[in-house]
């Protein structure tokens, strides 16, 4: 076995797990030491370096075909990592507004984004469960990070509960999978896939698993709950990373396990799914008052949008769902982090929407971008979100599936209504009473404007002369 | 030796058995107890599908399916000791703030 | 088919037949002076008789969850050390890395004091 070049491929990955560990040892040696979130930082972007470096080679094996790495595998890690990147700089100040700044969860983060790593390079049904329960226990415990308040643990057991309900259900399609074909290599099971009532129903379960983790309806019951009562910093790790990796697991599996085989007809079981999770999401986000709440809808919506380019089941449809989530992560990031911004701050209840009347005024670059990525959010050119949504359902209209699309486009027309609701309350509405805003730090506002300018750079990029990271995916 | 049907009849018993408890019980370890029911019948049809392709590697997910519950049921005790620690209760019905 | 099971059957046998054996021997041949202590059933410690609803100290379940955790991972180092000499040097590397996680595990509990089984020195 050729060790080193294993390693090398699984570079980002190996450096997440090690700085993991080491900010273990640090909470271990010295509790509460700064220099874990340091550690964290650089490792991440060391570790977004070299799978940024890594971005356009061809789709490799390594570890013996447990993991896949290049092509759309290090486009997934790049997602990824971005993803942890920006939500461990919002963290650390939001975590220490509300006095939950431990360590430990920066080391939660990076197993979590180790094994999301191997989620979306899984080339094998072990490696997948691996990487999907190495992110969703370490989700388990952020989500019950606020464990002295009712509402925290709460959530957390929900989301505990349902994952690990879903997690058996995906276990038990793995098994079947395995018994149909007697092996556990993706791609050994696209080649020795048959219509035989197990691999069937292994598929049928597979996919239900995957469902309940990207939360689309009617398997979505845990997500409001859980994004509300979690940290909203590692809300917006829960709603991007952990959906991208998924999704990026999604496209492995469905794309080199399942081919057509008759009487699997997993594209209309999947656009039937995209059809009721774009209206439901849409419909019951319009009528939330808190905006966490508000936010975990449209992450439901927004997971309808992407099974759409999914259920097209071409390549170009799969590197327009890289590319949604791609545009999903940062956009949705920078809403959440805007939102912890004002949540930070104590007295009030910031989540609530009547709370934030005139606070666009007040603080006029946070209000400024808040709307940037509400803007993106709904779909309105020129930012990144419609410029995903154009791709995704592009894919679907030349795949032929035209009604696909329009409900798609009705659904998100629908969506600008809450969106814009947001921005009524933080411009044209009168505020409550003064409240005294704590300014965030350098590094945090920091981030905020790079995830707004990548939002814009990235909605106007496909028309540049230069531009070209769509080129760069369907490279793959 | 008996039939592999046998060995995946029961297992997906159990597997039925869990999903039907994880629905029906309120309480909260009964529950977690009902999930732990359905990940060791997936264990028994792996081992199951194992001896009957006589390759090892269902087998070896079999391991790393018990390595990952065990780490599952640690996290899920320790939450259920914090919400136990809140409310004085583990019942599911009564454990309510959050909806819609 | 029942006839494999047949050496089970000799094996119960001659452990219930020992097992009176010794106890036999051990009242004829033993002092037997019984008083209300040693007459009490033994359950680890426990108050065997009571309410069963019975609240405990947390302890019990901390440590209980770390048991769960490092018993389980000896499922992947007993295959290994039953075949190591013929599986080489990397296999022998990646073990040490996988036991090393394991350490970094134990340093982390035991600096975090959950295994401290003296509850007025408990942090947690």
């Amino acid at each position: 076995m050729d060790y080193l070049g294993d390693l090398q491929a699984f570079l980002p990955g190996i450096i997440t797990a090690v700085a993991g560990l080491a900010v273990i040892t640090i909470e271990a040696l010295k509790s509460g030491h700064k220099s874990a979130y340091w550690v964290t930082s650089f490792s991440l972007i060391v570790a977004l370096f070299f799978g940024i470096q890594s971005l356009g080679t061809p789709l490799q094996e390594a570890f013996s075909g447990m993991l896949v790495h290049g092509g759309i595998a290090a486009f997934g890690n790049v997602i990824i990592l971005l993803g942890t990147l920006f939500c461990v700089f919002l963290s650390n100040d939001y975590l220490e507004g509300i006095d939950h700044n431990y360590n430990e969860v920066y080391g939660m983060i990076l197993f979590a984004t180790s094994g999301m790593i191997c989620l979306a390079g899984a080339n094998d049904l072990i490696s997948l469960f691996l990487g999907l329960e190495t992110m969703s226990i370490c989700l388990y415990v952020m989500a019950g990070l606020i464990k002295n308040e009712k509402q925290g643990a709460e959530g957390a057991l929900k989301y505990f509960l349902l994952g690990a309900f879903s997690t058996g259900f995906l276990l038990y399609g793995a098994a079947l999978l395995y018994g149909a074909t007697g092996t556990t290599s993706i791609p050994g099971i696209g080649a020795a896939a048959s219509s035989d009532l197990l691999f069937l129903a292994g598929a049928a379960l597979l996919l239900i698993g995957f469902l309940f983790k990207v939360s689309a309806v009617p398997f979505h019951m845990w997500t409001p709950d859980v994004y509300q009562a979690t940290p909203t910093t590692l809300t917006a790790y829960m709603a991007t990373a952990s959906k991208a990796a998924t999704f990026m697991a999604m496209i492995l599996v469905l794309s080199r396990a399942l081919p057509s085989v008759e009487g699997l007809d997993w594209q209309a079981v999947l656009s039937v799914v995209a059809i009721i999770t774009m209206i439901f999401g849409n419909i019951i986000a319009l009528v939330q008052d808190n905006i966490k709440r508000m936010l975990a809808y449209s992450s439901i919506a927004h997971a309808g949008y992407a099974l759409v380019g999914l259920s097209a089941a071409t390549p170009e449809g799969y590197s327009a769902v890289a590319f949604y989530l791609f545009a999903y992560t940062i956009m949705n990031v920078g809403a959440f982090g805007v939102v912890a911004y004002y949540e930070r701050n104590k007295g009030l209840d910031f989540s609530d929407v009547n709370n934030l009347a005139g606070l666009g005024f007040k603080k006029p670059m946070m209000g400024v971008m808040m709307s940037l990525f509400l803007f993106s959010l709904a779909g309105i050119p020129p930012f990144v979100g419609f410029v995903g949504k154009y791709y995704v359902f592009a894919a679907a209209i030349n795949a032929n599936m035209v009604p696909l699309a329009i409900v798609g486009v009705l659904a998100s027309a629908a969506s600008v209504y809450y969106y814009l609701r947001v921005m009524v309350y933080l411009y044209f509405r009168e505020a409550h009473k003064e409240t005294e805003m704590i300014d965030a730090s350098f590094l945090y506002k920091g981030a905020l404007v790079i995830l707004a300018l990548l939002t814009v750079y990235y909605g106007i990029e496909p028309i540049l002369p230069f531009g070209g990271l769509m080129e760069l995916i369907t490279g793959f | 030796m008996l039939e592999i049907d046998w060995f995946l009849g029961i297992s997906a018993i159990m597997f039925s058995i869990g999903i039907i408890g994880v629905l029906i019980r309120r309480n909260a370890v009964v529950i977690f107890m009902c999930v732990e029911l359905m990940l060791n019948a997936v264990n028994l049809t792996l081992v199951s599908f194992s001896s009957f392709h006589g390759n090892i590697d269902g087998q070896i997910f079999v391991f790393f399916a018990l390595a990952v519950a065990a780490a599952e049921a640690v996290v899920g005790l320790a939450i259920i000791i914090a919400i136990f620690r809140n409310n004085l209760t583990v019942d599911v019905t009564e454990i309510n703030l959050l909806r819609w | 088919m029942l006839d494999s099971y047949f050496p089970i059957l000799i094996l119960a046998g001659i452990a219930i037949v020992l097992a009176l054996l010794l106890m036999t021997l051990s009242r004829i041949l033993g002092p037997y002076r019984p008083n209300k202590h040693k007459l009490n059933p033994y359950e680890s410690g426990m108050d065997p008789v009571g309410e069963a609803r019975e609240r405990y100290s947390i302890s019990f379940y901390l440590v209980a969850m770390e048991f769960i955790v490092f018993d389980l991972e000896v499922v992947f180092i007993y295959p290994w050390a039953v075949r190591y000499l013929d599986l080489g040097l990397g296999t022998f590397i990646s073990m040490m890395v996988f036991i090393t996680i394991l350490l970094i595990g134990l340093l982390y509990t035991l600096k975090k004091g959950t295994l401290d089984w003296d509850l007025k020195t408990n942090k947690i």
